[in-house]
């Protein structure tokens, strides 16, 4: 079945470990069917001419909402750190992040 | 392999193609999407709140601040203003970025096409401006341990989370490490003229990533390249590039391909090492941000900011070799800050000799002058009281010896020049009679060097004008005591 979708197995599990999703072999079957059908929908999309019209980005009518450069009042630090899972002197602590190759 | 040696990078038929992606904290009061401070230093993360935190059913609303600064540095790196410009996710996971993705700009960034122009040994160069665009900085990492690498835990401050940043992208347009260095401090200059950023690398408010390569002089083709990160001072990257391209040179040399990757520069063991492989780290899946609609700017808008940027450190710098006969050199000490030109300009008015004003300014004053960060933050003594100084100088009243210590005595009490000169008694000594009685005692008192002189040695004046000031307690007008010695003994000039 998969000659006949856009998408392979390997795109799925390559879009999952960007997301970091773990999926089971169940769950990729149907998403590869689900996404390649969505990328198939896109497809007749494409099929509009599009020249000279511009991208629609927002379907809001609004433009350039922006606020003034004044500070209010942050949380307070234990309020912050309330739901961190491990903490030390303020800061949020996390296992070490980086690898060397 | 061995340490970068800094002085004599010789990559041999080969030359290096850099490109800088450079981000500049701007100078806001608040958050780029919220209304948390701004400050350096504060205790951690105590100036965040759910939007910075990415908390679940918050909405960033954009710093209009922000907007301004960040067009007015496009404009005043010469580039063209993207009138309709959108904001885009970029999505990855690393703990400084609670919300998994990043508010930067893709398509559409803010401003395009500019250039900066910097001199170089070989003359000046144009290094293209790809983009400056908005987005929001990350928090702050900090590392148990040494070093990033092999650190036990990492910690997170999310102050610095939200921050306004702008990215500046050049074009590959850099050839050397040197290049490299030129074009960050020609750029912290501009922007520090523009007052969007205080552009501290200490205080992590500019930091810069180089993407080099290499490539056989004379090809137009570009290389592998590598990017650097982690380079935490201009001495940093002049270094770590350094470092890279000997390395590149030594992989090519040995007939291996340069791998495309991301390395870290390591500033206690003075090495670049490999972070990760390039390819899927830099799938970010952008799209657009669907919480912030487009910005739209009018060009009345842009033309007035543009209006409001000052004369900008190159145009400046032409202007005063142009208009007050200044070396190219002086130019550009005067103009690397811009109170430091406003000073010198106003100083030149006022005493009417712009190079008498550009010794003192670049000699005396900067000298005493308060700096933070490699910039000059205070003059030690105001337009008014330099000038006073020099006008005593101009006329006569003190000669250059009695001035500079005349100086260093205003900087240390704040009190004016002729109130010092009155004080001390520090009037120059002009007076024919009074000269020419110093002199005769001096000639008198030196038989040795006099007949010297007389038999044409005439280094020995230099001897006989020393004896003069001494006796004088410093105060004698030294060309008048000159010609008169050449008068007495009878020698030419």
């Amino acid at each position: 079945m998969s000659q006949e979708l856009r998408l392979t197995r390997e795109d799925v599990e390559r879009v999952a470990r960007l997301a970091h999703l773990g999926l089971t072999d169940e769950e990729k079957e149907h998403l590869q069917r689900d996404l390649s059908l969505i990328l198939e929908a896109f497809d007749r999309l494409r099929e509009v001419l599009t020249e000279g019209v511009e991208p629609t980005t927002h379907l809001v009518p609004q433009e350039s909402v922006l606020r003034p450069d004044t500070v209010r009042p942050s949380l307070p630090q234990g309020q912050v750190l309330a739901n961190a899972p491990e903490t030390r002197d303020g800061f949020f602590r996390v296992p070490r992040i980086l690898e060397e190759s | 392999m061995a340490e970068a040696q800094l002085e004599m990078l010789d990559l041999g038929d080969l030359e290096a193609v850099i490109g800088l992606e450079v981000h500049v904290e701007l100078a806001t009061q608040s958050k780029l999407f919220c209304g948390c401070a701004t400050t350096f230093g504060a205790p951690p993360n105590t100036q965040v709140c759910p939007v910075c935190l990415g908390l679940p059913g918050t909405l960033p609303v954009l710093n209009a601040r922000a907007v301004e600064y960040a067009v007015k540095a496009g404009l005043a790196l010469g580039c063209q203003i993207t009138e309709r410009s959108l904001f885009a996710r970029k999505n990855y996971f690393y703990p400084d970025l609670p919300k998994a993705y990043q508010i930067s700009q893709h398509e559409r960034p803010l401003c395009r096409n500019g250039a900066v122009t910097i001199t170089t040994p070989e003359g000046l160069r144009r290094i293209g401006i790809v983009r400056v665009h908005l987005e929001e900085e990350a928090g702050k990492l900090v590392h148990s341990g040494d070093s990033i690498i092999g650190s036990e835990a990492t910690h997170v401050d999310y102050n610095r989370a939200g921050i306004p940043l702008i990215e500046i992208v050049t074009a590959p347009d850099l050839r050397s490490p040197e290049e490299a260095r030129l074009f960050l401090e020609e750029l912290r200059t501009i922007l520090r003229y523009i007052g969007v950023s205080d552009v501290r690398m200490e205080e992590g408010s500019l930091r810069c990533d180089a993407n080099i390569s290499l490539r056989p002089k004379g090809s137009t083709a570009l290389g592998t390249k590598t990017e650097v990160k982690n380079m935490n001072s201009f001495r940093a990257v002049v270094r770590a590039l350094t470092y890279e391209a000997q390395r590149q040179a030594e992989v090519i040399r040995s007939g291996e391909a340069v791998r495309p990757e991301t390395r870290a520069w390591d500033e206690a063991r003075q090495v670049t090492v490999a972070m990760r492989a390039k390819e899927e780290a830099d799938d970010y899946r952008y799209f657009t941000e669907p919480d912030l609609v487009p910005l739209v700017l009018t060009q009345e808008r842009i033309e007035g900011w543009r209006a409001e940027l000052p004369e900008l450190p190159a145009a400046r710098r032409e202007r005063f070799v142009a208009s007050y006969g200044l070396p190219e050199y002086d130019a550009s000490v005067l103009t690397s800050s811009r109170l430091v030109a406003d000073f010198f300009e106003a100083v030149a008015q006022e005493v009417g000799d712009a190079k008498l004003a550009s010794n003192w300014v670049m000699g005396e004053v900067l000298r005493w002058a308060k700096t933070e960060g490699g910039e000059v933050v205070e003059l030690p003594v105001s337009v008014q009281g330099l000038a006073e100084l020099l006008g005593l100088l101009r006329q006569g009243v003190i000669n250059q010896a009695a001035a500079k210590s005349v100086l260093e005595e205003m900087v240390a009490s704040g009190r004016g020049a002729r109130e010092i000169v009155a004080e001390r008694g520090l009037e120059q000594i002009s007076d024919r009679s009074e000269l020419e009685a110093l002199v005769d005692r001096v000639i008198a008192e030196n038989p040795k060097p006099v007949e010297d002189i007389r038999a044409g040695q005439t280094k020995a004046i230099g001897f006989l004008m020393g004896q003069v000031m001494r006796l004088s307690q410093g105060k004698a007008n030294p060309q008048q005591v000159r010609e008169l010695l050449h008068e007495r003994l009878g020698v030419g000039g």
